[in-house]
């Protein structure tokens, strides 16, 4: 790389770079725009973002949005539930995925090409929505808890990424350490997972975020609004647009007729400024925690690692 | 022989051991449900059980090929994945190239955590950001519209918008995060070819298209073959949010009819054969690609 900046630039070359970097920002802008508009129009007066007055930056700046949030009982249950299916459906998926992956790394292992092959085929057959419904129906798994943490136990996609990682580990060490008379568990215990850090944050981010933002199975397995995560509750405001009538009728129409024109369209502002608001309460712990995670990304990529 | 093979495989307990649990599961919650699929060939009543009820066949694959709703389901899911792979893949692939000229280091990195924000919002959110945008009397894009042309657009109705809606937005969540593949793979480019093409008298761009990009082309194509595994699979997640009456005609594809005639109809039987319809297209495809892959370019995936 030195020695192709160390040469002087052509004319061609330069204009080129400028180019890239010009679509490169123009790009950066198309990804981040959105995400600032909701920040601004979550702090702005509704009537302005109603009217197209926010186009970058807050105009008439306000907290009534999260005030309202904070009184919405269902988003608070929400966010606990959520917290409880990541943290405990993570830490079950780290403590199935990565031993197994380790196994399933080991060259000496006799038969370890079919047993992967037993988990490679369910990336690409399943038995369907309904024959899973009635199976989990048959385990007396619906509306509990315990199958939000449960469901998808087992990712093959991280489940190879992890095997790959490991494989790459040395085999001296291996050696080294079963002369020693280590058994395989204090082998994978004591010498694989202290080098394995970048492995193990990759699949608790992957996971993690994939039982953080996760709204299907719970519409499909949970009836009981108590045990609704936090994408549920946003589908009800997001897209459904229903918001309790308690927090609606708390606010704005003070003072005017319920069923005014007027009160109407304060109520629609509202509810505008809501949606946003619960857009940044709900996707902010994410977007804060990848950034320092970024660094180990590229491990968590599989590149011609699919074959046994 | 025998006795020695059997006395190692004893030795590895721990590690078959560290394998069970999630053997297990896959068992379970993987293969015991692939067993209920016949109830596609027969017409299940939750009295009876999967295997009280009655065979019935093919009747249920018939029903579905003769519905009304077949051709368009069919259309739409083929419609919005072909074109999301045809846009998605290639915009993935130029941002990597475009990173990988990105001399320093803190720029590029930078550059990269806010291109791989999208990916880390949730389905709910960017189809609630999506109806708050698009919206006819207060979304900011009908804003613009309006201030230069007068007209306001309704994109949530109707068919017209909805497959560019889906598609577009795909792409603005998960282009950035789908470079990272291809950038790991440009780090393995021989930095002597670039120098020798620079030697020769290559300019940058000229580098790019018969260096850079050749050298991408097994990781691409492994991609798209795995991309065409779920070419039916489409995700129903975002789908289903997108949806509404006015926009039906477009917008529903094979999975959220699944949904639709299985757990809104009970109609558990039926729904099951349109599901493992698709599953068998599916693997038909990705088979299909792999064994083209493998003739034309001696990449495939098994």
């Amino acid at each position: 790389m030195e020695k192709l900046r160390g040469k002087k630039m052509s004319l061609n070359d330069r204009l080129f770079v400028c180019c890239n970097y010009l679509i490169l920002g123009l790009i950066l802008v198309i990804a981040l725009y959105p995400l600032i508009f909701v920040v601004s129009a979550s702090v702005s007066d509704p009537v302005a973002v109603t009217s197209g007055d926010v186009i970058l930056l807050p105009v008439g700046f306000t907290l009534d949005g999260y005030k309202y949030i904070m009184q919405y009982q269902d988003i608070f249950t929400g966010y606990a539930n959520t917290i409880l299916y990541t943290v405990g459906g993570t830490l079950l998926n780290l403590a199935v995925t990565l031993p197994c992956a380790y196994a399933l790394s080991r060259k000496d292992l006799p038969g370890r090409g079919i047993l992967m092959k037993v988990f490679i085929v369910t990336m690409y057959f399943s038995g369907g929505l309904i024959p899973m419904y009635l199976n989990i129906r048959d385990f007396h798994l619906l509306d509990t808890r315990l199958y939000m943490m449960l469901g998808g136990l087992v990712s093959v996609y991280n489940l190879i990424v992890s095997r790959t990682f490991f494989a790459g580990i040395s085999w001296e060490l291996h050696e080294a350490a079963m002369i020693d008379g280590c058994s395989d568990f204090k082998i994978f215990a004591k010498l694989v997972l202290p080098l394995s850090k970048p492995v193990i944050v990759v699949m608790a981010l992957y996971y993690g975020v994939g039982h953080w933002n996760e709204y299907f199975n719970a519409m499909i397995y949970l009836s009981d609004r108590g045990k609704y995560p936090l994408q549920l509750i946003l589908r009800e405001i997001l897209i459904q647009s229903k918001i309790a009538s308690t927090i609606l009728e708390g606010a704005g129409g003070a003072g005017l007729d319920a069923g005014s024109m007027q009160a109407m369209m304060q109520q629609a502002d509202l509810m505008n400024l809501i949606k946003y608001g619960v857009i940044v309460v709900s996707t902010l712990p994410m977007l804060i925690v990848f950034p320092w995670l970024q660094k180990y990304f590229e491990k968590g990529v599989m590149i011609g690692s699919v074959k046994g | 022989m025998k006795t020695k093979k059997k006395k190692s495989i004893w030795r590895k307990w721990q590690l078959y051991l560290m394998i069970l649990p999630a053997l297990l599961y896959v068992i379970l919650f993987n293969y015991k449900p692939m067993y209920g699929l016949i109830i596609a060939f027969k017409d299940y009543s939750f009295r009876q059980g999967i295997l009280g009820s009655p065979w019935v066949g093919f009747q249920q694959f018939e029903r579905l090929f003769s519905s009304y709703w077949f051709p368009i389901i069919l259309k739409n899911t083929l419609t919005l994945s072909v074109l999301a792979l045809i846009l998605g893949f290639p915009a993935s692939v130029i941002i990597a190239l475009m990173l990988n000229e990105v001399i320093n280091n803190r720029v590029r990195k930078s550059i990269q955590t806010i291109l791989f924000a999208p990916h880390f919002i949730s389905t709910v959110v960017v189809c609630g950001m999506l109806t708050l945008f698009l919206s006819p009397s207060s979304g900011i894009i009908n804003k613009v519209i309006e201030f230069f042309t007068g007209n306001t657009i309704f994109f949530m109705q109707g068919t017209t918008w909805f497959k560019w809606i889906y598609v577009l937005s795909g792409i603005w969540q998960e282009a950035g995060w789908g470079s990272i593949i291809y950038f790991a793979a440009l780090a393995s480019v021989d930095k002597e070819i670039l120098e020798a093409a620079q030697m020769d008298g290559a300019s940058r761009f000229q580098r790019i298209i018969h260096v850079n990009l050749p050298a991408l082309v097994p990781t691409m194509i492994i991609v798209f073959i795995l991309n065409c595994g779920s070419l039916l699979g489409i995700g129903y997640e975002k789908v289903y949010l997108l949806q509404n009456e006015t926009n039906l005609m477009a917008s529903e594809v094979i999975s959220t009819y699944v949904y639709k005639v299985g757990l809104e109809n009970n109609s558990y039987s039926f729904s099951t054969a349109v599901g493992l319809f698709n599953s068998v297209v599916n693997c038909i495809i990705l088979v299909a690609a792999n064994l083209i892959s493998r003739k034309a370019s001696d990449t495939s995936l098994w």
